[in-house]
């Protein structure tokens, strides 16, 4: 039984190499069964949404209200490193893709390919975080070991925010456009790590052979995430690096 | 399926026997702790949400045995701002917003719209071992020092006191995933779980009332996530979004906590409405009076509940045109409520109205509704609002609405679907004497709390000017006889699975699917799978034989 009938491809036939699905007791079809789980799982993405749209409001909140800090704090990130990450996501989000087709076309070791090359993709897209995160904390604008400090009430001065070169210290507020800054890429690194162990845990069901035309709902729901994740780093990229 | 063939080999070589159901079907702890049923995980959230709703009570008590004299009986202020924290989180977050839909909305909706189970299982077992970390946290939070910010966490005191303020708002969190997974699991299981011929305008009121809340479970609930988060961060590392030392803003707190806070008063409510629609008709044995005005008018206030939140910062600094606004579209959900309220009204209307126990506290919801939807309308009201901000008139209102309305509403349906859990029967004669205590002693808790509000007691307050203190003592009074009525009711309802009178097929009449499966239902529901060619609250098709058979 496949869903993708409609799609005119040829779909080849489960093989020995793959494992039989059953459909859970309380399904009357497998085209039920996969309905229910991608509506559930588009909700559940609506909420991340939701979720990430709270700090995309104070986001826009605070550059209203100190447009200035938020100029030159942008200034302050490197857009080149900023638009590689997008590079990255974007491809993984294409190798997603194809793994997801690959699954539902029951070609086992090409999926196997396309998920191994995602999670290298979200790999380096870590990699490049940690090399931003670090310049930064060098810069005195995040010193993460002072994250946990609390705030100085005779400077007015949070901490971890230093500024060592100074480079804030003409605009108001100055730590406000980094802390936005690090708890918004903070999650969203969070979602990446999430999301490439969804994608890893997917990869070891289809080395067991458990993903094919007749079912590869995991794939294609860990795939939803993996855009998910692409896709808000999408807005966060413009709005923290380019935006003036 | 096989669970239920050697049920019916048992009934026809011994008849004595009792049928197998989802109760006795497995009995080890480990059946239960991670079973995938709907009606066990709605057993066990019906355990744990009383609990925390025994636990909140003892707090509501003692916060009024405080207040008995005007400067404070039992705590230190501080003790004191701890105790009504405790109350309204607890409350709040561990009872009235989790209680229906996890207890009864788990068990019921699926029987109702005629499926096996709800559609992500696994899922639903996970809300609940959310629910029961949340829970954990909370009391965590407790032994950590407790908390003293009110449940509604106003930053920039939440910001600054000594207290486990992360603690608890990581259990928020938490709790929150738990509602939203809930609400996900049900508007999956009404899109793609209804039997054959089950169509939308099919629906008993009580699944509809269910799904209008899991939409706004799913909606609402990321923001409220997302806020108790950033209070967390801004305690562990200064974000500084809600600091006004920092720059930040602690108004936008407000509009974040409030735009979940309104429609989560909805998330509370909506289920109770589902509640007494379904009653209303059954014990009235009478099909329902505005069957799609009530259906319509569930997701009418879903949608509008959005759009009012500016309605509880009106001293807060917000403009004038805002202000005007919210005060405006505050009206409009007042449309949608009273439509539900004048059709449950004319339902009992020349209806063959039986006068059994969850039909009294039905009455009781509707009159205690009321009272608490109008005098919503008139807070939402602007220039009435600032005079009334903060005062004990809220309090009153808003308890008319979260336990004269919503509590009372749970106790309704626990009383109708207590024979269709359990298959035995509780003490009918206690529990009319328990819901006429629970009607007195609530009015006289809150109706004093109206008076004294509109003469400017403050809410909150450890210690009251004395001129205060007869309305003050009239309400101790009546939470007394209020905690005494639901102690009658927990001690009947529990008596009664050690009694185990048994109940009849089908206790009440009804004509929903929930009663046409077998008391109490098997593992899988139904013994096959139902096909409704009915309207939805039929009569016609009641078969008496039921009303007088005892249950398997
Ligand atoms: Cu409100």
């Amino acid at each position: 039984m496949s869903h993708d009938d409609h799609h005119g491809v040829m779909i080849p036939a489960p093989g020995p190499e793959f494992v039989a699905h059953e459909v859970a007791h309380h399904f009357s079809t497998p085209v039920q069964e996969f309905q229910a789980g991608k509506l559930g799982f588009w909700l559940f993405l609506a909420t991340e949404i939701l979720l990430f749209g709270g700090l995309f409001a104070a986001y826009f909140y605070f550059h209203e209200v100190f447009p200035e800090t938020f100029r030159v704090g942008g200034q302050q990130l490197d857009w080149r490193l900023g638009a590689l990450n997008t590079s990255v996501l974007l491809l993984s989000s294409w190798t997603m893709a194809m793994g997801v087709r690959s699954a539902q076309t029951s070609q086992k070791s090409k999926t196997m390919i396309y998920l191994v090359l995602t999670v290298l993709g979200a790999l380096g897209f870590m990699v490049i975080k940690f090399i931003e995160y670090s310049a930064k904390n060098e810069h005195g604008l995040i010193v993460f070991s002072e994250l946990f400090s609390g705030y100085d009430e005779v400077t007015g001065q949070v901490a971890w925010f230093k500024d060592y070169h100074g480079v804030m210290k003409d605009v108001a507020h100055g730590h406000m456009f980094f802390a936005i800054y690090l708890t918004m890429t903070a999650i969203h690194g969070l979602h990446v790590i999430i999301g490439a162990i969804a994608i890893i845990y997917v990869l070891y069901g289809t080395s067991k052979g458990r993903y094919h035309a007749g079912y590869y709902l995991p794939v294609d729901l860990a795939g939803l995430y993996w855009h998910l994740v692409d896709l808000i780093w999408i807005f966060l990229f413009p709005l923290l690096y380019l935006v003036p | 399926m096989t669970t239920n063939t050697p049920a019916v080999d048992v009934q026809t070589t011994q008849p004595k026997a009792p049928r197998e159901n989802y109760l006795n079907c497995t009995t080890s702890f480990k059946s239960w702790a991670l079973t995938l049923d709907h009606k066990r995980i709605g057993l066990m959230y019906l355990i744990g949400t009383s609990l925390a709703f025994l636990a909140g009570g003892v707090f509501a008590l003692l916060v009024r045995l405080h207040l008995w004299e005007p400067e404070g009986m039992l705590f230190s202020n501080p003790t004191y701002n701890q105790i009504f924290t405790l109350h309204g989180a607890f409350m709040v977050f561990l009872f009235v917003i989790p209680a229906i839909p996890g207890s009864l909305g788990n068990i019921v909706m699926p029987l109702m719209v005629g499926a096996k189970d709800v559609a992500l299982p696994k899922l639903n077992l996970l809300s609940f071992y959310l629910w029961v970390i949340g829970a954990v946290m909370a009391v965590a939070a407790i032994v950590m020092g407790g908390f003293d910010t009110g449940w509604t966490f106003y930053a920039p005191y939440s910001l600054y006191t000594d207290q486990a303020v992360v603690t608890i708002g990581l259990a928020i969190f938490v709790l929150g995933f738990s509602s939203i997974f809930t609400g996900l699991n049900f508007i999956v299981t009404v899109h793609k779980l209804r039997a054959p011929g089950m169509t939308w305008f099919r629906m008993p009121l009580f699944v509809w009332a269910i799904y209008a809340t899991a939409i706004l479970q799913v909606l609402a609930t990321p923001v409220l996530g997302i806020t108790v988060l950033l209070v967390a961060f801004e305690r562990l590392y200064n974000v500084g979004i809600f600091d006004p030392r920092l720059g930040g803003d602690p108004v936008l707190f407000e509009h974040f906590f409030w735009f979940y806070s309104h429609p989560a008063v909805y998330i509370m409510v909506l289920p109770a409405f589902g509640i007494i629609s379904e009653l209303v008709t059954v014990h009235s044995r009478k099909p329902l009076f505005g069957y799609k005005l009530i259906a319509f008018s569930s997701i009418a206030i879903a949608i509008i509940s959005f759009l009012v939140w500016g309605h509880h910062m009106f001293t807060s600094g917000q403009s004038t045109y805002a202000m005007f606004a919210f005060s405006f579209l505050t009206f409009f959900v007042a449309i949608p409520t009273a439509i539900k309220e004048f059709s449950w009204v004319a339902t009992v209307w020349k209806g063959s109205v039986a006068l059994n126990s969850p039909m009294l506290y039905t009455l009781a919801f509707l009159i205690i509704f009321a009272i608490g939807g109008l005098t919503g309308v008139i807070l939402g009201a602007l220039n009435v609002d600032l005079h009334l901000h903060d005062t004990y008139f809220v309090v009153a209102h808003f308890h008319y609405v979260m336990m004269g309305s919503i509590a009372l509403a749970f106790f309704a349906g626990l009383h109708h679907w207590w024979p269709k859990m359990f298959g035995i029967m509780y003490n009918e004669f206690q529990a009319k004497i328990a819901c006429a205590l629970i009607f007195i002693g609530f009015n006289a808790t809150f109706l004093p709390q109206f008076v004294m509000g509109s003469r400017g007691m403050p809410r909150r307050y450890a210690t009251y000017v004395p001129e205060y203190a007869d309305y003050h003592k009239a309400s101790t009074i009546g939470a007394m006889i209020l905690g005494t009525g639901v102690a009658l009711m927990v001690f009947y309802l529990v008596a009664s699975l050690f009694i185990r009178k048994k109940a009849k097929q089908n206790q009440w009449g009804g004509v929903t699917l929930d009663w046409m499966c077998p008391t109490p239902p098997p593992h899988l529901n139904f013994d096959e799978e139902p096909q409704v060619v009915h309207e939805v609250y039929d009569y016609t098709t009641l078969d008496y034989e039921t009303l007088q058979r005892d249950c398997d």
